[in-house]
């Protein structure tokens, strides 16, 4: 188990928060809509921590954190990008929801060749003008397949769940912001 | 097309409409045509009066159904790890290159499909294959080339050389079960004579257990069938060997067929069956017509059938269901699936067979080896059975034996032999370890040879394959993860994810990507497929793993990759077929390597 290390107080001998970064890959942002679900709990959350990168603070470069939480798979060259800057910057990092952790709905294309998904997309597509499959330099390239963020980076923590609830999401941060071991009520972690 | 529905309604007619005989049904089309046409499928839905994607889910759980025509000849090498210990890759190569076609893909012509199956059970004259269902033995260049030019020149299978098709029996050693013969009706007689009372209590004396390698005890099983109140009952043969690496119930059908026949038939009179069947792995198609020859002289000699031997009220007849390539099927309860011509998916137990089996009726499964043991103990009685073996486990077990030694083939053994004796017995020497009961079975190294083959020490159901000094071990780890891999049936998560995960792994070890997470990650996925499995496919199927990572840890750590961390895959690579498409080359169109990506500021390990 990965632990946060003990830095809660700065150079100048003030209290220093823990800082977060989120970041949404090849996903839906469906877990961060989850992650807004604790409702006014967000209030006491940021009693707690500090946000760095994420949706919620528009920061667009991670920086230095403790914790990273990592929603959608790894589709593009984007992705690994990003992925591999909130390795480099957090100290724990976190896998949330279905494709993070497998792939999910975005790999369902992995069943196909990349060149049949782009043809159907960009060529063949309903009400598709002007077909053409993009090629411009500003748009990531994409990979033949879509990856689970592990395959990539290391991975300290997997939260599954599609997405995983608010509840969950809050247990996981309030027992890692403690130190506490992870373990979740049964309610939290089944899924059918 | 035409053609297609005349025969497929011939069929049907043929087998009334049946469709617990889908499956039957599916495997005469494939035979005939190398593939499931769609016009079938719809004339098989209708008359059968079963939905058409039922009939889809079927074919495509079967490895030897196909929905897309395989060729005049379809080809299938036999790839277990003993196969390959025999160099059947270079074979496979060979012919493909000759034939001018990939593993696979059907040639355009649509003369020749080449491909690769799980173990045909020729590992001791091997390499093998299957040439539209039949066997070919013995593989070397010579044969390869002499059979690139039999398809070329599109000769039909019954004028290739005979001598292609040999399999032998390859006994090398006998014991009690091989060497003492019956009279054909002799274990009936016994019945009669005896009562099934004191034929139950026969079995029991003489300590009979499971053939399969589970060890259940025969009188018991019989016992609870006949104790179950229905009104039929049922016997069925479990002849679906594909445990890789064995082949000993090939010789029992080919060689003692009569004396399976009579154990089943004993069964039946016993729990009051009046149907039997043997369940023949689609791999044993060449025994197929033999075995009918079989039944159809029992029969005629009144060994089967009505009033058996005189006996009024005593009906009992055998039918043979052929399987399709699914070593799922071996399980009792998937077989039993199978036989009422579904996907061979396991039940969940209890209820048991002996309660609730085929068409929920009380059912005997039993191995191959167990029901001709069962015939001579009938015959033979308690004592020459008991009087061998060891003390948990009474009389003889057959192995199968193959990989490095001078003589493979079937050695009929009394429990309790060690490890050290059959390898001497068969002429290995040298030898790294041993596989005991197939690639579900135990890695058995050298320092642990004193151990026996017996229910309370090694429990097998007949494989034992030889791996000398020379052998990577891993390659037979990887030759295993595959085969379960594609050998689960996917109805659970634990064992389809489980081993598609537990196969990636092993492969990322093979070409030295893999870190120390990587080998505790297959600890912990293999422990969760223990746990968690639906069946015992799922449950066994990581223990080439846990095994070699307990006792030959070397062939992983020689492999890892310094580093804390290793991608499971190219990422740059995973680009290629973008930059084709798009033409790209720029350098926002590559992914740099970056081999120290742990956590932040800390060195992970």
């Amino acid at each position: 188990m990965t632990e946060m290390t003990d830095n809660t107080v700065n150079e100048s001998g003030e209290k220093q928060k823990p800082r977060i970064a989120t970041a949404a890959l090849c996903g839906c942002f469906g877990c961060h809509m989850s992650f807004l679900d604790i409702d006014e709990r967000i209030l006491q959350l940021v009693e707690l921590v500090e946000f760095d990168r994420s949706p919620i603070t528009d920061i667009k470069e991670v920086g230095p954190c403790d914790i990273g939480l990592i929603e959608g798979g790894v589709a593009n060259a984007e992705n690994v990008e990003v992925l591999r800057d909130f390795r480099r910057h957090c100290k724990i990092l976190v896998a949330v929801g279905a494709c993070a952790v497998n792939g999910g709905v975005p790999a369902m294309r992995n069943q196909f060749e990349l060149k049949e998904c782009l043809v159907e997309a960009y060529i063949n597509g309903i009400g598709v003008e002007n077909p053409q499959i993009p090629d411009d330099p500003e748009i990531p390239l994409l990979l033949d397949k879509v990856h689970p963020v592990h395959e990539v980076v290391k991975i300290d923590y997997f939260l599954p769940g599609c997405p995983p609830s608010a509840d969950t999401l809050w247990t996981f941060l309030n027992e890692i912001l403690a130190g506490e071991e992870i373990t979740f009520p049964y309610s939290l972690i089944h899924y059918d | 097309m035409k053609n297609i529905e005349n025969f497929v309604s011939e069929l049907l007619s043929a087998t009334e409409n049946a469709p617990e005989l889908l499956l039957q049904d599916l495997c005469a089309i494939q035979q005939r045509y190398s593939y499931i046409p769609e016009n079938a499928v719809e004339i098989l839905a209708s008359k059968l009066n079963l939905p058409a994607v039922q009939i889809y889910g079927v074919i495509d759980f079967y490895s030897f159904l196909h929905r897309k025509a395989r060729g005049t000849f379809d080809i299938l090498f036999s790839d277990n790890i003993t196969d390959r210990m025999l160099g059947n890759q270079s074979l496979i190569d060979s012919l493909c290159e000759k034939l001018d076609i990939e593993p696979g893909t059907p040639r355009i012509d649509g003369r020749v499909t080449v491909s690769v199956t799980s173990c045909t059970g020729i590992c001791d004259q091997g390499p093998a294959l299957l040439v539209n269902g039949m066997t070919v033995s013995g593989l070397n260049e010579e044969r390869i080339s002499k059979i690139a030019e039999l398809i070329e020149e599109d000769t039909p299978l019954s004028d290739w050389p005979a001598s292609f098709f040999v399999v032998e029996d390859n006994i090398q050693r006998s014991d009690i079960l091989l060497d003492d013969k019956i009279i054909n009706g002799s274990a009936i007689e016994s019945l009669q004579k005896n009562g099934s009372d004191a034929l139950l209590e026969i079995l029991e004396q003489s300590g009979l257990r499971g053939r399969g390698g589970a060890g259940f005890k025969t009188a018991l099983k019989w016992r609870f069938c006949r104790d179950t109140d229905s009104d039929q009952h049922y016997v069925v043969c479990n002849a679906d060997e594909g445990e890789p690496g064995t082949f000993k119930d090939r010789i029992l059908l080919n060689s003692y067929a009569d004396n399976v026949c009579e154990g089943m038939t004993l069964c039946a009179g016993i729990i009051g069956a009046k149907k039997g069947y043997i369940y023949l792995r689609g791999e044993y198609r060449y025994l197929l017509d033999d075995l009918e020859q079989t039944l159809q002289k029992r029969r005629d000699a009144n060994l089967l059938g009505k009033n058996i031997c005189g006996h009024e009220g005593f009906d009992f007849d055998i039918d043979i269901h052929l399987g399709a390539g699914a070593y799922i099927c071996g399980e009792e309860s998937s077989l039993i699936e199978s036989l009422e011509g579904k996907r061979g998916i396991p039940r969940k137990r209890p209820p048991f067979p002996v309660t609730n089996g085929f068409c929920n009726q009380p059912t005997v499964v039993n191995n191959v080896e167990t029901f001709v043991a069962a015939a001579k103990i009938a015959v033979f009685g308690a004592d020459w059975y008991g009087s061998v073996g060891s003390s948990e486990s009474t009389g003889t077990k057959l192995l199968s034996i193959s990989g490095d030694c001078a003589r493979p083939g079937i050695y009929e053994y009394p429990f309790g032999v060690s490890i050290e004796q059959v390898l001497e017995d068969c002429g290995a020497h040298d030898t790294q370890a041993v596989q005991v009961a197939g690639a579900a079975g135990s890695t058995v190294p050298a320092q642990e040879f004193h151990r026996s083959i017996a229910f309370e020490d090694l429990s097998t159901g007949g494989s034992f394959m030889i791996f000398n000094q020379q052998r990577d071990m891993l390659e037979m780890v990887q030759n295993f993860c595959h085969f379960f891999c594609h050998e689960s049936c996917g109805f659970c998560t634990p064992c389809r994810v489980g081993g598609a995960l537990m196969k990636d792994l092993v492969d990322k070890v093979m070409v030295g990507h893999a870190t120390h997470n990587d080998l505790k990650e297959m600890e912990n996925i293999g422990q969760i497929m223990q746990q968690n499995s639906h069946c015992g496919l799922g449950v066994t199927a990581p223990k080439p793993v846990l095994d070699t990572l307990e006792k030959f840890p070397q062939i992983y750590m020689q492999r890892l990759a310094n580093r804390g961390f290793e991608p499971a895959f190219d990422l740059d690579a995973a680009l290629e077929e973008s930059r084709q498409i798009t033409g790209r080359d720029d350098a926002e169109a590559h992914i740099e390597y970056e081999p120290l990506l742990n956590t932040a500021g800390q060195d992970e390990s």
